[in-house]
Formats: structure tokens, C-alpha cells, sequence
């Protein structure tokens, strides 16, 4: 066992083949750019392939390779199972799969797993069904958890080698040129796509849309894809934006929500120019509609708001309150529109969006940023990964990236939900260290990280009750008691890197 | 200094995750509710579940409220568990007659007494929602020395008066009016009906206006979403508490000098003054407003 | 105490604990589904005995399905339970007031 910087216990194996933790960015530092091997297409050569079939055939994919997916259509993705359903039916084994992420609608994997067909694992998250199964100890390996821009630093720098990409795209024409704003599953940006594009060997474009030759907008150009594929559908728009965009009348969350606009526009950050990142779910929907009046009321106006795109930041770009929305991925059908036919609405590849390795990724110029999370320690540190009964069900995401980036990171979460405490002594397994979260919001106030002295004083006369990590956490256990230790197994079943590829904790079988 | 009252929160009885978040919301009351929310079968477990809620939660920073059954459909229980429980103000639905307070006063004092509890600790208020109870207001607001208030209740009332709620209000114009004076002349709170379209927050604006104009303490809320709108609402305007604020600056320096007339700006202060000032700047607190 | 008949007590809601009080030979018998049976399981599972050793049920079965409630629902949950079970309306307050000592 090696214990890192948080005093995490990461097992030697995996220490040694992949270092561990040692600060926020104890390990950025200049390195060599991965490279792929192109196979050329000449004049007459097509890249039109009748089936999925044919395409496995062509690209010579093998035992042992590793392909990769984006999770662009959510919980709405046809790609990933019909790509392994087509490959397990074919007899190729022991692959590793490197989706961006994973949702619900992917339980087919359980079996792919189960079977052999698939033996290794790196993504974002892990959802429901899949988490129990993984966390229950079914993978001989551990699965890797990368943040969106870990992943994208993980590909660049050769960590992950992507033999063959299997791309979703919503319209492509028949020589491989693609976006996401057009087609039957629009989903808009091609953020974390254009990344696998770009570095993996061989990619085949995967399309319900065949338009004429040349498909614009381009987002993944010919020059990065080998075939192309039709099918008749690729994703379900509905569940493109699933869970979202619902807008919360749940009163708890509105106070939640309440509390973090005021804090925000209470900051110094917050004047003519400044930036943000929401992300998507009730409560930051919500914080997005708070922010907004303020906005309106005092007549100050953002350069950009980044990250997942949201209506709600469409909307406020419309209304003239925000310049430019920098957009990685989209997570409803609006936002997808706007991105076709709205020119300041601008697509960019998780390399940029959010990458440790990259030559200054778009977070770095980030003011605020409001994340989730399934619990917060008294240390900051934060978990989105595991349930409090250590079985994986969250994701990564952009969390660490983030908050270690941003001017002012503010984790947004109930201090309890039913009768789990979201504010614990110790978090189950961290995703995001401590030192990169500055402000916890809750419904019964805020508390400020002490290693931010400047936002102590910045929110001295801020008109939200303010406690210390402390105080919350004992207000939660008074509410839900102490809950007992969590009885692991022997058996790792994930590897959590933090974004510059550093071991931050590990999760064990239960 | 007299307690606001500007929102009065209903929390259903059997709803375990309301009881445990309603304090939360910025209510000035919590009314926990064992009549009309809950069904009749579940009435015994409702009131064991509020008992327990009030002897677990911190509800100190509100005022709490109980709305409990009338005295032959259980309501004895009720009390007896609620004021066992350390609740602050017993409802009593469907007023009719100074009797039915007397009636519910007795109870309280037995259980007081039963259980070493000092007799009086416990207020009560009354909702009103009839004809015959609007008529008797007066005398409900006198019933007793624990009463604290009465409530309008216009959707049974309406229903009495072979009427409906409308925008405008008018049917309930009568029955706003005698609460009011009622209260008033007792010298106790005046609540007024619940505005039930949670999704209509310019209605609500509307009717918060209306009854802040005739000199209700407040409304009946059922839902938190309602709760910033009413209380803003309440909330003084700047120049209000300037003014507040200059009449009791005038106060300390006259009671300095120690001269008996008051003058701020060259106006002279009297008592009804005052009392406005004093009511503006408890207001302006409440709401997080700058008060020296 | 033994007894015949079965009762249920509260709701599938979020926070609440839906209990079912069933005839058994000897002894009381607990089966606890919950959403926190990890964390929380054998701390509810001895709330649940502890409530109805005081109210003097020896031999129950307790099929108990909790969504996340918190101990004072748990306890007014089994407290309703088994006063319904015992046919009982007029609650002794004084002693259940007592428990709080």
C-alpha cells in the first residue's frame, strides 16, 4: 500500500504503474504528444461500409484492442450496443472500451463483461446497473475513472491508445465529415469525439443521416475518419436530454440554489465580464434563473459561460446577459440548435475544454463554477463517484478539472438526502481534492474552505448563513445519526485518476 | 415587541421529510397540520409522528403551530400529545362560538396541569370560516387569554356564502373587514386565508398586497415557494426605515433632554408614530434588511 | 402480548418507513428492507425491538420497508403500529413522554 497526499491507501500494483496523487498540479509538465498510424486514402478508394459488420472486418479489430465511444446521446445511445452486440457476435475477446461515459441505457455491457468480450474499462462514470455489477467485483480488472479532462490528457499523452474510435455521428457524408447539430439525434457539440478522433487510429463514423458531399458544419473532418456507416438510428433524442433540464419546484433545492446566486453575485468576480460554469440538474438550472435577475438588475453582463450547455444559458445569451457560450457537450435539444445556427455559440474538444496537459485549457480563464456532489468531507474533499454505500454510481466529469481551475469553485448539495448525510468526516472515495473547493452551499447555509481567506473576507457582509465544514457535518449526523463503516472486499474494482493520471483513491469490491 | 406573524406555513402531519424541512424555509409560523391533510385513518399515526417531530427537531427559530381536530373527532388527543410535545400555538379549525374556544381552553389547562406544565403556556388562535364564525368573531377573539390570533379559512366560508374565491376578492371583503376589527379590538393577530394557486406568484403578489393594505399580520402559506414573495412583500421600503429610524433617534434624544415632545424634522412624533416605527424596523430585520 | 391480526403503518414516501406487524410463534422477528441497510440496518432493526419491548410485544414478525427515515419516524412509525395492533386509541402520553427522559 502506498498512501497518497489525502492519506488514501492506493495498493502498490497500481501505485507504481500509475503514480499517485501529490497535489493539484504536482505532475503538469512538458511531455511528448501522442501519434496514431494513418492508413492513407487514395482518389477512388470509398469509405462507405454496407454494416457495423463490415466495418469490425475492415479495420482488422482484434482480441485485445481497445475502441472507444462518446457519450454525446446520454442516456439516449444506440452506438455502444450495437457496436458490442456486433463484436461479441463475431468472437473477439478481451477488449478494452474507453467511452467518454457510461449511462443506464448501456446495461447490455454486464454481459459483454461477463462473457469476455470485454476485459478492461476507462470512463467518466458508471451508472446504476453497471456500477452495482462492477462494484459487486464482476472485472478481473479494475475499471479507470477519468475526468473529462483527464480522458482528454489521458489520450493525448498515449495513456489511452484508441485502436478503433466508433463514433455516433448525427449527420456525416459519405467521405466522413460530421457534426452533431444536424440529423434525426442531434445532440450538438462533439466535444469529447473530437478528441478520439483525432488520436485514434482508425475511425468509423457510425450515421442514421447521410447527407451529400461536403456535410458543413465540420466538426470531426474527412481527414480524420476512415469509414462511414448508415444506420437507421443512433440515438433517441428524447433521452439525449433526460434528467437535465427539468426545472426543480422541489423547495429545498430552490433555497440551495438561492444561496449560491447570492454568493456568486456577491463576489468580486462577479462584474461586467465575468465568466461561469453551471453544469445541468435542477438546483444549478435554478441557480442559472437567481443569477440571471441579478444580472438583469444590475446590468452586468458575462463574456462566456462554458462547460455542458444548458437552455437556460441559451436563453441568456438570446437576452444579450451573456457574449459567448463555449460549448463541449449539450444537454438538450435547444442548446444543440443554437450551436447550428448561432455563430458566438462556439463548439470545442475536451482537450480544450478541459485538458491538465494541454497548452491552457478554457477552464483556466473560468471565474465560477457550480458542482454537484453525493458528499463533501470536512478536508473539501469531494465525492460524485460512489454512493455512501461505496457501490459505484456517479461520474468524474469535468468536477476536478473545474474546481482545481477555476477563480471560485462552489459545490452545490443538500446536506442530507433522506437519511444519508451528504456532509461526512470522510468521504467514500474522493474525486476532487479539497484544495480545489472554495465555497459548500447547502440549505442551511454556506461554509467556506479556510485555505480561502480572501472569500472569508470577500463574504463577511453576505446575507446567507455561514457555518464551518465543521458545523455542517455535525448538523448532519444530528439529523441522520452516525452511519456505520461501509465492510469492503479485498477485490479493487475501480482505479480513481485525477486528471493528471495520479492515483487520488481507489473503490473496492462490496 | 410583538411577534410577526407575515407567514404561517402548513406542514402536513403524516409527511416525515416536511416535518424534518420546515423549518428551513423562512416562515415566521410552522403550522403542523392533523385535520384536513390528513385522511382519517391515518390520524392516530399523524399525531404520534408530529409528537415525535417536535420532541427531536430544533424548531426554535419558529413559532409552532398545530392545526388540530375539533374535540369529539380526536381533538383531545391532539392537544394533549402537542402540548406534551412543547407546541407553541393550538389551532382550532372551524370556529363557530366563543364556546368552542372555551371548550378547547379547558383541555389545554387539564393538560397543562396533568402534566406540571405552567397553565397559560400554550396560546391558541382560531380559524373562522363560516358565516356563523365571521358573525361571532369578536367574541372568539376575547374567548380567551391565550388566543394570539384568528384566521380567515375562506374556502369553507365561500362555500357557506354560495360563492367562489374570485381575483378581485370582493366576496371576501365582509369577512376580511370583521376578522380584522376583531382581532384588533382584542388587540391580536389577524391571519389571513391561504392563496391556493401555487403557480400563480402574481395572484399571490396581488392578494398579499391587498390584505398588507387592510392591516393583516399575514397569510397562510402552503407551499415554501410562497414564503419570499409574501414576506417581500412585507418588506419596508428604504425610505421607511430612514424614517423608522429618525423617529426613534428622536425618541433617545428627547427622553435625553428629557423633555416630554418629540419632534423629527420639525414634526411632532406621537404615539401611533412610534408604534408604526417600531413595526417597520421589526419588519426590516426580518427580512435581512441594514438596521443600526 | 400475542396476538392475530396484522396492521400496516406508513407510507413508500421518501423519509417514511412503512411497518407491517404480523403474528409470530415466539420472539421478535425483524425483516428490514432499506435503502441504508448498510449504513444504518442494525441500528433500525434494535430501534424497532427496543420500541416494542416498551410497549410489551414480546412475539411479533416486523416486515419493516424503509425509504431513508430518520429514528423519531421509525419510532412514531412502530408506536402507532403497535398501539393499532393492541386495538388500543386512547394513547398512555405520560409514559411515551417519559421515554424522552
Amino acid at each position: 500500500m502506498v498512501e497518497n497526499k489525502l492519506k488514501r491507501d492506493i495498493p502498490a500494483v497500481y501505485a507504481d504503474k500509475y503514480g499517485v496523487y501529490d497535489g493539484e498540479f504536482a505532475q503538469v509538465a512538458p511531455y511528448q504528444a501522442a501519434t496514431k498510424r494513418v492508413k492513407p486514402i487514395k482518389p477512388n478508394d470509398t469509405k462507405l461500409l454496407a454494416s457495423i459488420h463490415d466495418a469490425i472486418v475492415k479495420t482488422g479489430l482484434k482480441d485485445g484492442m481497445t475502441i472507444s465511444f462518446h457519450h454525446h446521446f446520454r442516456e439516449g445511445d444506440f452506438v455502444m450496443n450495437m457496436v458490442l452486440a456486433e463484436i461479441a457476435k463475431m468472437g473477439i475477446k478481451d477488449l478494452s472500451i474507453a467511452p467518454s461515459s457510461i449511462a443506464n441505457v448501456h446495461e447490455p455491457l454486464i454481459d459483454h463483461i461477463k462473457n469476455g468480450v470485454v476485459t478492461n474499462i476507462t470512463s467518466s462514470g458508471l451508472r446504476d446497473k453497471v456500477g452495482a455489477a462492477i462494484s459487486s467485483g464482476i472485472m478481473k480488472n479494475p475499471v479507470v475513472i477519468r475526468s473529462h479532462g483527464g480522458r482528454a490528457r489521458a489520450i493525448a499523452s498515449g495513456d489511452i491508445h484508441i485502436d478503433v474510435a466508433f463514433l455516433g455521428a448525427p449527420s456525416a457524408d459519405e467521405y466522413g465529415n460530421i457534426n452533431g447539430t444536424k440529423g434525426k439525434a442531434t445532440c450538438g457539440s462533439l466535444g469529447y469525439a473530437m478528441v478520439d478522433a483525432k488520436y485514434a487510429d482508425q475511425v468509423v463514423a457510425i450515421t442514421d443521416t447521410l447527407v451529400p458531399y461536403p456535410n458543413t458544419p465540420i466538426s470531426i473532418p474527412q481527414t480524420d475518419v476512415d469509414y462511414v456507416v448508415q444506420v437507421d438510428a443512433i440515438g433517441d433524442p428524447d433521452g439525449i436530454a433526460k434528467g437535465a433540464t427539468r426545472f426543480t419546484k422541489n423547495p429545498k433545492e430552490l433555497l440551495i440554489a438561492e444561496y449560491a446566486a447570492k454568493v456568486i453575485t456577491a463576489s468580486d468576480y462577479f462584474k461586467p465580464g465575468f465568466s461561469f460554469q453551471t453544469g445541468s440538474g435542477g438546483a444549478a438550472l435554478a441557480v442559472s434563473r437567481f443569477l440571471r435577475q441579478t444580472m438583469v438588475d444590475q446590468d452586468v453582463k458575462a463574456s462566456f459561460a462554458l462547460g455542458g450547455i444548458t437552455n437556460a444559458m441559451v436563453e441568456m445569451q438570446q437576452a444579450g446577459l451573456v457574449d459567448k457560450l463555449i460549448d463541449v457537450q449539450d444537454f438538450d435539444h435547444p442548446s444543440a440548435v443554437s450551436l447550428a445556427e448561432n455563430a458566438d455559440h462556439y463548439e470545442i474538444d475536451a482537450n480544450m475544454y478541459a485538458s491538465p496537459l494541454s497548452k491552457g485549457a478554457v477552464i483556466n480563464k473560468l471565474d465560477v463554477a457550480i458542482l454537484s456532489a453525493l458528499e463533501v468531507d470536512t478536508d473539501f474533499n469531494v465525492n460524485v463517484i460512489t454512493g455512501s454505500d461505496g457501490v459505484l454510481r456517479g461520474a468524474s466529469g469535468g468536477h476536478s478539472d473545474t474546481s482545481a481551475a477555476c477563480k471560485m469553485s462552489m459545490v452545490i448539495a443538500p446536506v442530507v438526502r433522506g437519511r444519508i448525510p451528504t456532509i461526512v468526516d470522510s468521504v467514500t472515495t474522493v474525486v476532487t481534492p479539497g484544495s480545489s473547493v472554495d465555497v459548500v452551499v447547502t440549505e442551511l447555509g454556506i461554509a467556506i474552505n479556510p485555505a480561502r481567506p480572501d472569500l472569508i473576507a470577500m463574504f463577511k457582509d453576505l446575507k446567507v448563513p455561514q457555518l464551518t465544514i465543521d458545523a455542517l457535518k455535525d448538523k448532519a449526523y444530528a439529523i441522520t445519526g452516525v452511519p456505520e463503516k461501509i465492510e469492503y472486499g479485498d477485490q479493487t474494482v475501480a482505479l480513481i485518476e485525477y486528471r493528471d493520471g495520479s492515483l487520488i483513491d481507489v473503490v473496492k469490491n462490496v | 415587541m410583538e411577534r410577526l406573524r407575515r407567514t404561517m406555513m402548513f406542514v402536513p402531519g403524516a409527511n416525515p421529510a416536511m416535518l424534518r424541512d420546515a423549518v428551513l424555509y423562512g416562515a415566521d409560523s410552522v403550522m403542523f397540520d392533523l385535520e384536513d391533510a390528513v385522511s382519517l385513518k391515518e390520524k392516530d399515526t399523524a399525531r404520534v409522528l408530529v409528537y415525535s417531530a417536535l420532541k427531536t427537531f430544533d424548531y426554535s427559530s419558529v413559532e409552532t403551530v398545530v392545526r388540530v381536530n375539533a374535540l369529539d373527532a380526536g381533538g383531545d388527543q391532539d392537544i394533549e400529545a402537542m402540548v406534551l410535545g412543547g407546541i407553541n400555538v393550538i389551532r382550532l379549525p372551524k370556529t363557530e362560538t366563543a364556546q368552542d374556544i372555551v371548550d378547547v381552553d379547558a383541555v389545554i389547562t387539564k393538560v397543562e396541569k396533568k402534566y406540571g406544565i405552567p397553565v397559560g403556556t400554550t396560546n391558541m388562535m382560531a380559524a373562522i370560516e363560516s358565516a356563523e364564525g365571521v358573525l361571532n368573531a369578536r367574541d372568539i377573539a376575547k374567548a380567551s387569554p391565550r388566543m394570539i390570533g384568528i384566521a380567515l379559512g375562506a374556502e369553507d366560508y365561500v362555500t357557506s356564502q354560495k360563492t367562489r374565491r374570485y381575483p378581485d376578492g370582493a366576496e371576501l371583503s365582509f369577512a376580511r373587514n370583521y376578522i380584522l376589527h376583531s382581532a384588533r379590538a382584542a388587540g391580536i393577530a389577524a391571519i389571513d386565508t391561504v392563496y391556493s394557486d401555487v403557480d400563480n406568484e402574481e395572484g399571490l403578489r396581488h392578494e398579499t398586497e391587498l390584505i398588507k393594505q387592510l392591516g393583516f399580520d399575514g397569510k397562510s402559506v402552503i407551499n415554501p415557494r410562497q414564503i419570499p414573495v409574501i414576506n417581500g412583500i412585507y418588506a419596508p421600503t428604504a425610505k421607511e426605515v430612514q424614517k423608522a429610524q429618525e423617529v426613534m433617534a428622536g425618541i433617545r434624544e428627547a427622553e435625553a433632554k428629557g423633555s416630554g415632545v418629540i419632534a423629527v424634522n420639525g414634526q411632532m412624533v406621537d404615539k401611533p408614530i412610534v408604534e408604526r416605527a417600531e413595526r417597520v424596523l421589526a419588519l426590516a430585520k426580518a427580512t435581512n434588511m441594514e438596521v443600526d | 402480548m400475542t396476538t392475530n391480526q396484522t396492521v400496516t403503518v406508513g407510507t413508500m414516501e421518501s423519509s417514511d418507513i412503512m411497518i407491517t406487524l404480523k403474528p409470530n410463534a415466539s420472539g421478535i422477528k425483524i425483516d428490514l428492507e432499506s435503502n441504508v441497510k448498510k449504513q444504518f440496518g442494525a441500528h433500525i432493526t434494535a430501534l424497532i425491538t427496543e420500541v416494542l419491548q416498551k410497549l410489551d410485544i414480546q412475539n411479533i414478525a416486523v416486515e419493516a420497508v424503509d425509504k431513508g427515515a430518520l429514528d423519531c419516524t421509525i419510532k412514531a412509525r412502530t408506536i402507532a403500529a403497535a398501539y393499532r395492533l393492541q386495538g388500543k386509541t386512547d394513547y398512555d402520553w405520560e409514559a411515551l413522554n417519559s421515554w424522552n427522559d
